[in-house]
């Protein structure tokens, strides 16, 4: 690193594919046997669906327990988005304009969840399922209701940052021309935050599949099991490139939505740069 | 914002929903941890049994799993879990500073596409991950081959069953990108213009990263390793993963054991509270340093 900027910079620069090369290659080898045709994770034998579709047992779409975390990794993703967007936007508007020491004190219960590790999280909902909410119990409306909870504050993060930039500029502009408040949030502020929206929705989404702490915790029964928890469970137990298969369609997703996010945030500031940081602090 | 008039309601009503939510699923939940950590013992089956009443919270539990830290056999859990999490980070800084630093600073044209590469395990599922390398580590995995055909070794080595090193490797791998992308920002920001008037005044490269980037870098190498260090603390999946061995548990471990796999809650949710005191006394660290700093550059 002391070497200067000018003389020796192909160490650093060594290192840095290096790492690059540590990091991503060996999901792509498990993204590469997820395509084998063998039972081997191991050994190549060749390409094919088998894992997929083709095996009539194992594969994943053959294979009931792992459809069924498949479908139940998206459905909940998708009952999370629904849930947690409209709470989160709606949140992020009050926030931003509300003042006074609620305000604050709300603000301060926004951001906690962002700060919380995952293993804290869990335990504290599944005692607070188990011991005060047993009319919910555990199970599939445990889970959902802990992926809303640490999805709020990312959607709030996200769309208060396109607010602050958007300013009360245009709300006063409809004001004075005789628009109510709520008239002036639904048709001017929502059409300007809709992109940050979408954004926020999609990383909820990702960040919903990719959970694996929360919904482990929640768990019950086999009929609550979702991706990560089979990618967990199945890692020592049933080895098989179905697993790896698995995994690359969960890795399809989230990849899906997160570009999917980042395209509609980088159409919105075109010729800025790319808004890492409204990625970035998100998974914290 | 000054010129709207004050809501009395509109704008608290738009909040109502979601901090209604999180009252009843975040804040009411760790209420619950306390209910069970300080409630009492089913005296027939020892089952926990929560007591919502904070004038009659007992501390036995606390007091025995506060013993059972200090000189019992929790204490090498929690030793286990400082040296892991410390080997870690140290790997982080190790790795994680240059390669943050030649990205933000000298990688040129490859910049766009190195950032993305830099950025893209933080969208690849952490179990993914974790399952690409139990893969490569297997008796008959490509590492143990590549070891073996290079003469290093003439049996394949056994990293999947109580390997401390594993540990202490996959959980460096698994928190990395979360590492590089905070101390990237702050390296990125640092103006080009000091780093050449202070290899103008004379100092050398070598004086310049020493006097010059690495204060200005500080803050990113704080707030990097608190992002890391939050999770690292809290990990259990990682240690049953990779070693699955109970010579290498973890505070973690200890805690999913108690809570999803014994009667005795109550001791789980003590550790979850002694973890969480842990943590929010770093984080307090972090804050405290985060202002100071902060005051100190206006």
């Amino acid at each position: 690193m002391s070497a200067g900027r000018r003389r020796r910079p192909w160490v650093l620069a060594t290192l840095t594919w290096l790492y690059v090369a540590w990091s991503l290659v060996p999901v792509l080898i498990a993204v590469q046997f997820s395509f084998n045709d063998g039972r081997s994770r191991t050994a190549w034998q060749g390409a094919s669906f088998r894992w997929y579709w083709g095996d009539p047992f194992s594969s994943v779409y053959h294979d009931p327990s792992l459809r069924l975390a498949l479908t139940n990794s998206l459905t909940l993703g998708l009952f999370t988005l629904l849930i947690a967007t409209p709470l989160g936007t709606a949140m992020a508007l009050g926030l931003t304009r509300w003042r006074g020491r609620a305000s604050r004190a709300s603000n301060s219960l926004m951001l906690l969840p962002l700060a919380t590790p995952e293993i804290v999280m869990g335990s504290a909902l599944f005692i607070v399922f188990t011991q005060l909410y047993t009319v919910i119990g555990l199970g599939r409306d445990a889970q959902l209701i802990g992926h809303v909870t640490f999805s709020i504050s990312y959607v709030v993060v996200i769309v208060r940052a396109r607010l602050l930039s958007i300013g009360s500029d245009y709300e006063t502009a409809a004001r004075d021309l005789g628009a109510s408040r709520m008239q002036a949030v639904r048709t001017v502020l929502l059409p300007l935050l809709a992109p940050s929206v979408f954004a926020s929705a999609m990383i909820v989404f990702a960040a919903s599949m990719d959970d694996f702490v929360v919904s482990s915790f929640l768990y019950t029964e086999a009929s609550t099991v979702t991706v990560p928890i089979k990618l967990y469970s199945g890692v020592r137990t049933s080895p098989t490139p179905a697993l790896n298969a698995l995994a690359t369609l969960l890795l399809l997703g989230s990849v899906l939505s997160v570009v999917l996010a980042w395209l509609v945030l980088r159409r919105l500031r075109r010729g800025q740069a790319a808004p890492l940081q409204e990625l970035g602090v998100t998974e914290v | 914002m000054s010129r709207l008039p004050r809501d009395p309601r509109l704008w608290p009503a738009l909040s109502l929903p979601g901090t209604a939510w999180l009252l009843l699923f975040f804040a009411v939940p760790f209420y619950a941890v306390a209910a069970v950590a300080f409630g009492q013992s089913d005296a027939l089956f020892g089952l926990a049994v929560p007591v919502w009443n904070p004038l009659q919270w007992q501390f036995d539990d606390l007091a025995d799993v506060l013993q059972r830290s200090v000189t019992g056999d929790l204490r090498p859990v929690f030793v286990r879990t400082f040296v892991y999490v410390g080997a870690a980070l140290a790997l982080c800084v190790a790795i994680g500073y240059p390669v943050a630093y030649y990205v933000a600073r000298m990688a040129g044209r490859r910049r766009g596409l190195l950032l993305a590469l830099i950025l893209a395990p933080w969208w690849i599922n952490y179990l993914t991950r974790m399952l690409a390398w139990i893969n490569l580590l297997q008796p008959d995995g490509y590492v143990n081959r590549a070891l073996q055909g290079t003469r290093l070794v003439s049996q394949p080595v056994d990293w999947l069953s109580g390997n401390p090193y594993t540990v202490i490797v996959a959980l460096a791998y698994g928190y990395m990108p979360f590492f590089i992308v905070p101390l990237f920002a702050t390296l990125d920001r640092i103006d080009g213009r000091l780093l050449e008037a202070s290899r103008d005044l004379g100092i050398g490269a070598a004086g310049t990263f020493w006097h010059v980037t690495l204060p200005l870098s500080r803050q990113g190498l704080m707030t990097a390793s608190a992002i890391t260090l939050l999770p690292m603390f809290g990990d259990y999946y990682t240690n049953t993963l990779v070693s699955g061995s109970p010579s290498t548990t973890m505070v973690g471990n200890q805690i999913e054991f108690y809570l999803l796999q014994s009667q005795q809650k109550d001791v789980g949710a003590v550790l979850v509270l002694i973890l969480s005191v842990l943590l929010m006394a770093l984080m307090a660290y972090y804050l405290v340093q985060t202002q100071r700093a902060s005051r100190e550059a206006t």
